[in-house]
């Protein structure tokens, strides 16, 4: 009973979505957010990612969200001021994102090769063993990178995070 | 057990699909929304939407490439939360507002 499954947690991660965009507090829109990481995750393991979905649980919904939820906290951000888009946003944004979403879902349906109904453990490719094993060998160079994306983003957060800017 | 009206098997088209939907409720946010920590809130859904496509096509071709990809996102992903609050911080201490059409300087 794979799609019920599928179903039950599709429509928690898309009304967690829709609850995003429709609350008017930030603090809000960050726990519902914190729903949608979570189903994703539960998804990334019925697609064999288990380091994904432990990734996803740890960096994204514990620390990143965690600090959303502090700086929103920090600021005492409160219920946002009602005020109107622009009126081509109003009217042209909705038609537009549910063509994408029609568009995106007709290209699938006729375009892609059939292929097998997701099985749980239908791909064991991504253990941490697996993941870690070409992390460190194929894509050493883009991991090392990142290292120094992160120190970079850790200096700038400090120098931004400090400083008055006239 | 009565028959389902849809298929027992989840088809991979369904993912592929949430995620679509997920990005387009994410440039909902990001278009509609007034506050400087929603539409960051915003961006973040987006990645994650991203994120399961890569898990997903990562699954019906049987390499892992897509899981590090997304794993990458995640790191671009956290070091960007980091710089963006910080600078959402630095303007909220110089401007006392987190209105987004407050905070014009650039565009005026």
């Amino acid at each position: 009973m794979n799609s019920i499954l599928f179903l039950i947690l599709a429509a928690i991660a898309v009304g967690c979505g829709i609850n995003v965009v429709l609350q008017t507090h930030p603090i809000s829109s960050a726990l519902s957010l914190v729903g949608v990481m979570g189903a994703l995750a539960v998804f990334y393991l019925q697609l064999g990612g288990e380091f994904i979905a432990a990734a996803q649980l740890i960096v994204y919904a514990g620390a990143v969200m965690v600090l959303f939820v502090f700086v929103i906290m920090l600021l005492g951000a409160g219920k946002e001021r009602k005020t109107k888009p622009r009126i081509w946003v109003r009217w042209a944004g909705p038609p537009l994102l549910i063509f994408f979403v029609g568009a995106v879902a007709y290209v699938l349906e006729t375009g892609l090769p059939p292929s097998a109904p997701v099985r749980f453990g239908g791909f064991d490719g991504g253990t941490v063993e697996a993941i870690g094993a070409r992390l460190f060998t194929e894509y050493l160079l883009p991991f090392e990178v990142t290292s120094l994306l992160i120190l970079i983003a850790i200096a700038g957060a400090i120098v931004l995070a400090r400083k008055e800017i006239d | 057990m009565p028959a389902l009206p849809f298929p027992a098997e989840t088809p991979l088209t369904w993912y592929l699909v949430l995620s679509a939907i997920l990005f387009a409720l994410g440039v909902a946010g990001f278009l509609f929304r007034r506050n400087i920590i929603t539409v960051f809130i915003s961006i973040e859904l987006m990645l994650n939407a991203v994120n399961l496509s890569f898990v997903s096509f990562s699954y019906k071709l049987k390499q892992n490439d897509g899981h590090i990809f997304s794993f990458f996102v995640m790191v671009v992903a956290a070091a960007e939360a980091a710089v963006g609050l910080a600078i959402i911080l630095t303007v909220f201490k110089n401007r006392q507002t987190l209105e987004i059409d407050e905070v014009s300087s650039l565009k005026d």
